[in-house]
Formats: C-alpha cells, sequence, structure tokens
C-alpha cells in the first residue's frame, strides 16, 4: 500500500520517479472529477456570473448595460421586495418553531413503547415523501371554501365558514401549516432518532435519585437533543427561506401578493418579466439573508453553550 | 381514587395526528375515482360511489400526463444512476487517493453547499440556452448528475471503512479501479442505499428548476406539468387528483415497502447533512 499511496511528504528526500506522480494524479483526478466538474460548473461557476449580472439591467436579449450596485439600492426601497421579505420573515418565524417543536413532541410520543406505534409511525411520515408540488394541490382541494373538507369541519364545529388560501389575511398562515404537514417528517425523524441514541441508565439514573418526569425531561433529555435542535432550526429556516413549490401551487403570490415570498419575486423577475439583473441581485439578497440567518442560529446556539459548530 | 384511562394517554395525542397525517393522502385517492357531480357536493363526500375513472381518463386525454410521468422517470432514473456512480467514485478519490488539488478541490464543493438554487437559476438557464439544451430533458437531469451532497456522504462512509482490505488487495496487485470495484463498492451498500433514496426523493419531486428549464408541454416533468396544468383551466378535481395520483403514489408505495430504509436515510441526512 505504502508503495503507492500513503507515501508521506516528508520522505520527499527519497527521489520518486516522476511518471508515478503523474500517474497518482490521474488516477485521483479520473474518479473525482467527473463528480467535481460538475458540481462547481454548476454552482461556482454560475454564482459568479449571477454575480455580474445583479450589476447589470438586462432581459436576455438586448446587450446588458453594466449599472454598479443600483439593481440592490432599488430593492432595498422596493414595496415589493419589502413585502416579499416580511412574508417571508413571517412565514420563517412561523414555520422554524413551529416544525421543531412538533417535531420534538411527537417524536417523544413515537418514542413510547405502547401499541400501534408502527402505525402511528407510518401515517406521520408519509406526507414527507410527497412531492410539495401535489401538496399544494390537494391543499387546494382541503381548503377549498366551497366543497373542502376544512370547511365541512368548520361547521361541524359549528364555527363561521372561512375563505382559507383565498382570504389574503389568512393565506400565508395556511401555507405555513401546509408547510408543516409536509415537512415535519423530517424534524420528527431526527429527533426519534436522538432520542433513541440518549442512553438509557442516563434517564434511569435521574428517576432514581427521586426527579420527576418533567425534571428528567427538561434537564437531562433537552440537554441531549440540543445539537440536533440547532441543526434542525438551520435545515428547517433554509427550507422556509426557499419555500416556492406550495405558494406555486396554491396562490401564486397572491391573494393581493399576500403570499408572495423572495423566491416568489425572484422567479416571476426574472421568468416572467425578464428582469434578469434586477432579478440576480434579489437572489443574491436572499443568499445574504440566509446566511445571517443561520450564523445568527450558531451564534445562538454556541451562546447557550452547545459546542455543534 | 384517580380515574384510569384503558390505554396509554399517548394515543389521545398520536391518534388524532395520524389522522391528520394520512387522511388528506387517503382522500385525494378516493377523490380521484369519484365522478365530478360527486366532488362537487356540499358537505364532501369522502367515499366514492362508485369507482368512476372519467379522472383518469380525462387526465390521459387531455394532457399528455403519461409523457410526464415517463420524463420524471427518465429524470429520476438517470439522476440516481449517475449519482450513484460518480459520487461513490469521488468520495472515494477524496477520502483514498491522494492527488494534486484534492484539498481545495474538496472545500469549494463544501462551499457550494450554502449556495441556494435561487441564485444559480438565472446563469444556468442562460448556460443551458447557450449550449442549447433548454426545453429538453438533459436541461433536468444535467444539474441532478452529481451533487456535493452525493460526494460528501459517500466520502464520510469511506472515512469510515477500514483501510485493511484495500491495502491487503493492492499489495496483491489489483489497481486502484480494481479495489474500487470489486472490494469497496460492495462494501458501500448502506451508504449507496441512502444516497440512491435521497437523490430519488430529490429529483422526482423537484419543480422549480425543471419549471424555469422546459416550457415545451411535452417535455415536462410530472410536477411541472400538475402545476402547470392546475393554473391553466378550470380545475376538475377528479383529474387534478388522478395526476396527484401518478407523482405521489409511486414514492408513497416505495417508502411503505422499504420503511426502514427511508426513515435511515432521512435520519442520515439529518444527522450528517
Amino acid at each position: 500500500m505504502a508503495l503507492t499511496f500513503a507515501v508521506p511528504r516528508s520522505s520527499a528526500a527519497v527521489k520518486k520517479p516522476r511518471g508515478r506522480a503523474v500517474r497518482r494524479n490521474l488516477t485521483g483526478w479520473a474518479f473525482a472529477g467527473p463528480a467535481t466538474l460538475i458540481v462547481i460548473g454548476l454552482s461556482i461557476f454560475p454564482a459568479v456570473w449571477a454575480f455580474f449580472i445583479s450589476r447589470a439591467k438586462w432581459n436576455g436579449i438586448a446587450p446588458a448595460t453594466e449599472v454598479g450596485w443600483r439593481n440592490y439600492r432599488l430593492l432595498l426601497q422596493d414595496p415589493d421586495m419589502i413585502a416579499a421579505t416580511k412574508h417571508t420573515l413571517l412565514l420563517t418565524a412561523l414555520f422554524v418553531p413551529g416544525s421543531i417543536g412538533l417535531g420534538m413532541v411527537i417524536a417523544i410520543a413515537l418514542n413510547q413503547k405502547i401499541r400501534l406505534i408502527g402505525f402511528y409511525r407510518t401515517c406521520i411520515f408519509v406526507p414527507y415523501v410527497a412531492s410539495a408540488a401535489a401538496t399544494g394541490i390537494l391543499a387546494g382541494f382541503v381548503f377549498n371554501p366551497q366543497f373542502g373538507v376544512a370547511n365541512d369541519l368548520l361547521r361541524n364545529l359549528g364555527l363561521p365558514q372561512q375563505q382559507f388560501l383565498e382570504n389574503p389575511h389568512q393565506a400565508i398562515y395556511i401555507i405555513c401549516l401546509i408547510a408543516l404537514w409536509g415537512e415535519v417528517g423530517f424534524t420528527t425523524v431526527i429527533y426519534l432518532a436522538a432520542l433513541q441514541d440518549i442512553p438509557r441508565d442516563l434517564i434511569e439514573a435521574a428517576r432514581m435519585d427521586g426527579a420527576s418526569k418533567w425534571r428528567v425531561f427538561r434537564h437531562v433529555t433537552l440537554p441531549e437533543l440540543r445539537p440536533v435542535t440547532v441543526f434542525a432550526a438551520i435545515w428547517q429556516t433554509i427550507t422556509a427561506m426557499q419555500l416556492f413549490d406550495l405558494i406555486y401551487t396554491t396562490t401564486r403570490g397572491g391573494p393581493l401578493n399576500s403570499t408572495q415570498t423572495i423566491v416568489y419575486y425572484i422567479y416571476e423577475l426574472a421568468f416572467q418579466t425578464q428582469r434578469l439583473g434586477y432579478g440576480a441581485a434579489a437572489a443574491y439578497l436572499l443568499f445574504l439573508v440566509t446566511l445571517l440567518l443561520s450564523l445568527l442560529v450558531i451564534w445562538y446556539s454556541r451562546r447557550r453553550g452547545s459546542e455543534v459548530f | 381514587m384517580r380515574w384510569k384511562l384503558p390505554f396509554s394517554p399517548w394515543h389521545l395525542l398520536l391518534m388524532p395526528l395520524a389522522l391528520i397525517f394520512v387522511l388528506p393522502l387517503v382522500q385525494m385517492l378516493l377523490t380521484s375515482f369519484m365522478s365530478s357531480a360527486e366532488i362537487n357536493q356540499f358537505p364532501p363526500k369522502l367515499i366514492p360511489t362508485s369507482l368512476h375513472l372519467e379522472g383518469y381518463r380525462h387526465l390521459f386525454a387531455e394532457t399528455p400526463a403519461l409523457r410526464w410521468f415517463a420524463n420524471t422517470v427518465l429524470v429520476s432514473g438517470i439522476a440516481v444512476i449517475s449519482h450513484l456512480a460518480l459520487c461513490s467514485m469521488a468520495g472515494y478519490g477524496f477520502a483514498r487517493l491522494k492527488f494534486a488539488g484534492r484539498g481545495l478541490a474538496f472545500v469549494l464543493i463544501l462551499a457550494t453547499v450554502m449556495i441556494p438554487i435561487q441564485l444559480l437559476m438565472i446563469p444556468t438557464y442562460l448556460m443551458f440556452a447557450r449550449i442549447g439544451i433548454v426545453d429538453t430533458l438533459a436541461a433536468a437531469y444535467v444539474p441532478w448528475l452529481a451533487s456535493a451532497f452525493g460526494i460528501f456522504l459517500m466520502r464520510q462512509f469511506f472515512l469510515g471503512l477500514p483501510a485493511e482490505l484495500e491495502e491487503a488487495a493492492l499489495i496483491d496487485g489489483a489497481g486502484p479501479w480494481r479495489t474500487f470495484r470489486s472490494i469497496v463498492l460492495p462494501l458501500a451498500k448502506p451508504a449507496l442505499t441512502t444516497l440512491a433514496i435521497i437523490t430519488l426523493l430529490w429529483s422526482w419531486n423537484d419543480l422549480l428548476w425543471p419549471l424555469v428549464a422546459i416550457s415545451d408541454d411535452h417535455t415536462f416533468t410530472l410536477q411541472v406539468g400538475l402545476a402547470n396544468f392546475q393554473g391553466m383551466r378550470r380545475t376538475e378535481w377528479s383529474q387534478l387528483m388522478a395526476g396527484n395520483v401518478l407523482a405521489t403514489m409511486p414514492l408513497i408505495l416505495a417508502f411503505l415497502f422499504a420503511q426502514r430504509k427511508f426513515i435511515a436515510t432521512m435520519t442520515f441526512t439529518g444527522i450528517k447533512g
């Protein structure tokens, strides 16, 4: 083995024939090259290009004109962009804690040794494999104001009928609910794995010392779950910030733009109104906001004494 | 004396939750077999009176849904096969082989994870337009040929394998290719399964990118076809639900049959992703 591969660099004094180094590099790149080329070619290169596009006024056909930071300046005052940012942040602020809280509670419930647990687990995870597009179309049916099940349920409970996705004051909350339905399986699964990793004797020892169930949860279980929570917070923040499929198949940003998110706005700018430069600048702002939010989560968790990153 | 439930109180939480998660999907399936008259009733009916197939008939008559289905199968199939081949090779390269530029290439790959698709879609669209593959299926599957996540997953797996077996093979005179194919890959089955499932899930369900890259309705994937079909005309719910069944049932059935492997995959994404 040492002959071909792990020759330490310090032994360079022992002259190696040059052909062997060339062959070693060729072999390495033959293995790693194709995937590396695809990944870097389809991300680093376009990301750099997107930056140049974002500093231009361009409809994709006529020659682009370089406008410096003008697109970014305009975006910061663009009422549509400001509204889209508000909607995105509202969605994130509801979705992230919601999916973490629900995921944790469901995982704790699914970790009990009771009958039917396999059935419950299957039911709760199934929506996660259904596409967001199909979920959106299905939600349009369930929340249909005229003959949907949701209004029928309200009627049976004696509650007033609602417009749901057609009401600009409700639509975004309904979308958040649908997103939770589709994504909570993911946080549940990772919490369940984390719960099963907690050593049993840790919990039993605490119970022996006379701690109540709640205190065991608060002081033993919860700290053990913290790394997963930090990860879930970041992952779900990215998910919420990039929510598109559900909006496209339910409200398309409406009613009255009330569900227009940053991602949806970027899609409209670039591919409906052909404002490529402006759209690219909005995409860069989205990237920055996502990055900042992720760093914020990491900073907050560090301060709380968690050493995951 | 305290009154005691004859069953664990956890059922009071889990039973309603389980129903909330699964009933909409059951309703989707049942509605796809209803007639329009049955659907447009209030209060809504949940069980069809008899097996109406008009939803499916209309769907196949008015849209190229079977074509969309075939397109999706093709795109996902290529995505999975290519991921398995290219990411396992690259993962092995980064984990075990030494070559010039390895460190830099790997750091660059990791850095790409942070870049959102929305940032990439404009230049990627322009790039694909320039090489003339916009509006073809290639536009849909080329971005799925390999991914940073896949490379990272396979590299982590290979780093965790004991190197002795490979060393023995190399000493016996096997080249790196043979060692990889006949010693390493058979050991990597669990990681390859995870990679295949996650790639299938993500590529099958993808909407935004194929929506951007394809505008010819014979080249749509199922997700794009349904999303656009729903927006185009007055909604016939039985057709839409039939389309939804076509779009979701293959993955749901796969999930039901291989639940353990799917859950292991989701867990892995959560822990290593």
